[in-house]
């Protein structure tokens, strides 16, 4: 691992309801840069709740989340400069209706990076023709299958030029048979040395795919390392248990 | 039959054609438009900024640190939730005699006088309309634009409220439709609107039937027209979405 990494997560908690439920225990994490980093776990492990805090989409109750040096969790910090940089993915891909599909795409880089339109049709007609989605830029999202519309929302994100990627189990609200179109971009993005942070329950990918794997359970990493180490030699039992269901 | 035809024709006449009294019509009908067209305009523009607090308050109120802006936010709560109560839990005639015999004191023009007090009125309501059109659209969606990098209002602004706003187009139309009626107390403050129009011929002819039917008459047909129009814009709103 590098030295410095590009983001640092330490003691990160997270309660919902007054305390009531503690859906992150104190985690501690540092990414490095180009790293591939796949969260895997049970449902309600805090895997989720993981990912939205390093952007702030959900804020932490306590603890630091530290991005390219700056603390995100400061209360000075001007979290929508830092999201610009972390390009989000979603399980329910959420794409805006009301555009066509080269709206959703340039809206951020004209809005906010104040690019001018033919420069942001153009970078975005760039990437869709790698997704394979060039004819579909003047659609709107409901003429979409669900692997176009994932794909699309990762050109969105990758629109905005990030120097990390998130994914919220980008493939779980797909039919199987989509789940593939959208796996290959991903991996063509960590190929090209994307740094990104993937939730998500298909196995096959993270051992493929990542250059780590962190195991959660009930708001803390379990396990971590290699997707060897993970999935040949798995440590603790809770890991032994969840692979054995899973696999 | 031919009889009685010829009777409202007479009747028409003596009411309409005669005097020229046709004019207190188009006079009272072209105020009433004016009336409703403004403070629609007023309304809808206190609508949007009023359900962005109020939403924006419901929303934000946990995650947000304390300081200056969260005060703010705190304090325009507080006003909006004042201003819904207030105007809501009183009568627009009482709101509009108030309007033009305690605030508005010092102008005699009562087509603006009436226009802010109706715009201010169905503010009230388009807000709640617009909230609720807010409440129905996916969080996700908002997550989508605030994950872009978005800052809250640029997320209500380029995201929420163009889909909040066909979702609540029905809802809108109604309100307009109701506002084009309500209007019809202008009289209480001496405007000539179209139903002062009417009654004024009442006043002059001394007869009730024509002058009130044709006022009811022409009310009726603005309605199903707006109401025509209305629906032919939400289906083309619709058209692109599936």
């Amino acid at each position: 691992m590098s030295a410095d990494p590009i983001i640092s997560v330490k003691n990160l908690e997270k309660h919902f309801n007054d305390g009531a439920v503690h859906a992150l225990n104190g985690v501690n994490v540092d990414i490095a840069k180009s790293e591939v980093l796949v969260v895997i776990g049970p449902s309600g492990s805090g895997k989720s709740t993981f990912l939205r805090c390093l952007n702030l989409l959900e804020r932490p109750t306590s603890g630091t989340v530290i991005f390219e040096g700056t603390h995100l969790t400061a209360p000075r910090t001007n979290i929508n400069v830092y999201r610009r940089r972390m390009g989000m993915v979603f399980q329910h891909f959420n794409l805006f209706p009301h555009m066509t599909v080269l709206r959703n795409l340039t809206l951020g880089p004209t809005e906010l990076l104040k690019k001018s339109t033919g420069d942001a049709n153009k970078k975005a007609m760039q990437l869709l023709e790698r997704v394979g989605l060039a004819d579909r830029a003047d659609a709107y999202p409901s003429q979409l299958s669900g692997g176009q519309k994932q794909r699309i929302a990762i050109v969105r994100a990758l629109c905005m030029e990030p120097d990390v990627m998130l994914f919220d189990e980008p493939t779980s609200a797909l039919d199987p048979e989509m789940v593939g179109e959208v796996l290959d971009v991903m991996k063509e993005l960590a190929d090209e040395g994307m740094t990104m942070v993937v939730v998500t329950h298909e196995m096959g990918f993270a051992r493929e795919v990542a250059d780590r794997v962190l195991f959660m359970d009930e708001g803390v990493v379990v396990e971590e390392g290699s997707p060897e180490d993970i999935f040949e030699h798995p440590k603790s039992e809770r890991l032994q248990s969840f692979l054995s269901k899973v696999l | 039959m031919a009889e009685s035809f010829a009777k409202l024709k007479e009747s028409f006449i003596f009411n309409f054609i005669e005097g020229a009294r046709w004019k207190y019509i188009t006079n009272g009908l072209l105020v009433t438009l004016k009336v409703t067209f403004f403070a629609l305009l007023l309304g809808i523009a206190i609508g949007v900024v009023v359900a962005m607090i109020r939403s924006a308050y419901d929303q934000m109120k946990d995650e947000m640190k304390p300081g200056f802006g969260k005060t703010m936010l705190t304090v325009l709560n507080t006003i909006a939730r004042l201003y819904l109560t207030v105007i809501r839990g009183t009568p627009v005639v009482v709101q509009l005699l108030i309007g033009y015999f305690v605030i508005f004191v010092s102008t005699t023009n009562t087509v603006f006088v009436a226009s802010m007090v109706f715009g201010i009125n169905s503010g009230a309501y388009i807000t709640e309309i617009i909230r609720g059109g807010i409440m129905s659209i996916d969080p996700g969606q908002f997550e989508a634009g605030r994950s872009l990098g978005f800052d809250y209002f640029q997320t209500m602004r380029f995201i929420v409220i163009p889909q909040a706003f066909k979702n609540v187009l029905p809802a809108l139309a109604n309100e307009f439709i109701a506002l084009l009626k309500e209007t019809a107390v202008c009289g209480y403050i001496g405007l000539m609107d179209l139903t002062k129009g009417g009654d004024v011929i009442r006043g002059r002819t001394f007869s009730a039937f024509m002058p009130l039917i044709v006022v009811a008459a022409i009310y009726l047909a603005l309605v199903v027209f707006f109401s025509w129009l209305v629906g032919k814009l939400e289906r083309r709103l619709r058209s692109n979405e599936r």
